[in-house]
């Protein structure tokens, strides 16, 4: 880790009630702290990672009950804070990048219109002439070619690809501390993914922001993090260094990293994964 | 009837010259394949390079504005279609004036039915609606096929799903589930060819190993011959033996996947999407 923490989370769970009266816990018991780093969260469908993302941005579902014995962002407590304080701090302090840019940019306003939004709702003194300097330059800053082209274009006129950029381009635009990525790459081509990510890694490491990465590809997070969470059925079950993944110790990150198929090493039947019960206490 | 090979008959499929035109954009510009029976051949490719579309040409959901596409095979004095009495229907829609007279036609029932396709989305390619009964009882109505309590429990079982999925509805399944529900309603018909459009990128890594290891096992069994459309080099090399890579509507190289394996490949795209299935390298420079 470096630098003080940026966000301390201690016993974070977030529970939503059942039909028949109980409460299903999805996120149980999740602690770490992050500072100005790349930090990795990977599990399957269902793990809670995301749910651990949406909670630290207070985007949990309505019915949702998010408690924790800390939860702490840059000296703000995000558990007794006014819902007033949370909506500045988020897309301002923390923003988050969400995985389809089809289904999460807004399909009737213009790109460019979008992303000076965010910027005029958390810098109100900005004027319009320089709110569209900054948009451009933001497009700019994410390898858009033509960024005046793109900001007049819908969302349904652009790649996946150029979409994701637009919403990182958005994400960055009012100049987050934390950003969290929710599968960001997931619904894009595999070397536009590369692109994509390359784009994010440098704009984190020009602006010494904190990223939280949230994918259920280990093999992808773990070539671009520091360090890794592994989650199963809502638990962290691992957290380990991405240089040292080799050494991970519990069988389900092992399971995990051993059932892509490896072009070089050609296996049949691949090895799947042997969910255990204990895994889950 | 039910898992066990069925009376041998094998077809493999060619498509010679292929042509796919969308209002003057050339979405595939000459595509040949030709996949012997029993074989598994890949299509790899980035987005937009006409990989699925060339899949979509093959099974008739694309209009072909030239090129031919035929099935091949072993289908000598093969009388017998299907070994079940109550299916002999089908020996009769078949290509008038061809020499073999066995292999389907294209647009013909009986090639709508010996070649079958397992699309990429689970979570939008199952009727939100139906339930997993009505799914897979669907293709049996259309083509005429009795015995539907039999073959749907059949089908279930022959990708792992037990007896208690069948009345759920698509909704009330995981991503994995959904996939092998799709599989097993392409299955029911027992086709001899297997088009496969990305069946595993919609799914969990855990989850793509048990689909893949399914697909493996269903293809040994039934001697499939399978047409695997992904853009995941690992994936396509570990089901496929032969493999062409497309970039723009255009066949660009063809490999086998033991070229692959040891790095033998000649086009810069090729090496962009190996380098991609390695994972995010950090340039060191920068």
């Amino acid at each position: 880790m470096t630098g003080p923490a940026l966000l301390s989370v201690d016993g974070l769970c977030v529970a939503y009630p059942t039909r028949d009266g109980g409460t299903t816990e999805v996120v149980r018991d999740v602690s770490f702290t992050l500072g100005r780093e790349r930090l990795g969260i990977v599990g399957e469908s269902g793990s809670g990672k995301s749910q651990t993302g949406r909670a630290i941005l207070g985007l949990t579902a309505p019915g949702g009950v998010v408690s924790a014995r800390r939860l702490d962002f840059a000296g703000v407590d995000l558990l007794n804070c006014l819902a007033s304080e949370r909506r500045a701090l988020r897309g301002g302090r923390m923003a988050m990048v969400l995985q389809d840019p089809k289904y999460s940019l807004n399909p009737v306003m213009r790109i460019g219109a979008q992303i000076a939004e965010t910027l005029r709702r958390h810098e109100p003194g900005v004027t319009r002439a320089q709110a569209q300097r900054r948009t451009l330059e933001a497009l700019a800053a994410v390898q858009i070619d033509d960024p005046e082209r793109v900001a007049r274009l819908y969302p349904h006129e652009v790649s996946g690809g150029m979409g994701q950029r637009a919403m990182i381009a958005m994400m960055l635009i009012a100049g987050p501390e934390l950003l969290i990525a929710d599968e960001p790459t997931s619904a894009l081509d595999v070397t536009v993914q590369l692109e994509v990510l390359a784009i994010l890694d440098k704009l984190v490491a020009e602006r010494g922001m904190g990223l939280i990465l949230i994918s259920h590809d280990l093999r992808l997070v773990s070539s671009f993090c520091d360090r890794v969470l592994v989650m199963y059925a809502g638990r962290v079950v691992e957290q380990i260094a991405s240089g040292r993944l080799h050494e991970a110790t519990h069988p389900y990150t092992r399971g995990l990293l051993n059932c892509l198929p490896q072009l070089s090493a050609p296996r049949h039947p691949l090895p799947t994964l042997d969910r255990r019960p204990e895994w889950a206490q | 009837m039910g898992g066990a090979v069925r009376d041998g008959r094998r077809l493999g499929l060619r498509a010679q010259s292929l042509r796919v035109e969308y209002d003057g954009f050339i979405a595939v510009a000459d595509a040949s394949i030709d996949v012997a029976a029993g074989e598994s051949f890949g299509i790899v490719g980035e987005s937009g390079s006409g990989k699925s579309t060339v899949l979509r040409a093959l099974c008739g959901l694309a209009p072909l504005a030239g090129g031919r596409v035929e099935l091949t095979g072993a289908a000598a004095a093969d009388t017998a279609v299907e070994n079940t009495p109550n299916l002999s229907m089908q020996a009769t829609a078949q290509s008038p004036g061809s020499a073999d007279a066995a292999v389907p036609a294209p647009g013909s029932k009986a090639f709508r039915r010996a070649v079958q396709m397992v699309f990429q989305d689970p979570y939008g390619s199952l009727h939100p609606r139906h339930t997993v009964d009505r799914i897979l009882a669907e293709p049996l109505a259309i083509h005429g096929l009795g015995d539907a309590e039999a073959r749907i429990e059949q089908a279930l079982a022959d990708v792992a799903l037990g007896d208690g999925f069948r009345f759920r509805y698509p909704h009330q399944l995981s991503g994995g589930q959904r996939q092998r529900v799709a599989i097993a309603r392409a299955l029911i018909l027992q086709p001899q060819v297997l088009l496969l459009d990305e069946p595993t990128s919609a799914l969990d890594a855990s989850v793509q190993a048990e689909v893949l290891n399914l697909l493996e096992a269903l293809r040994e069994r039934r001697g499939l011959t399978f047409i695997l459309v992904s853009h995941d080099l690992a994936v396509v090399t570990h089901l496929c033996q032969r493999l062409v890579v497309m970039q723009r509507g255009q066949m660009i190289e063809a490999l086998a996947a033991a070229d692959l394996a040891a790095h033998r490949v000649q086009h810069d795209t090729t090496r962009r999407l190996m380098q991609a299935s390695l994972g995010f390298q950090r340039k060191v420079s920068g």
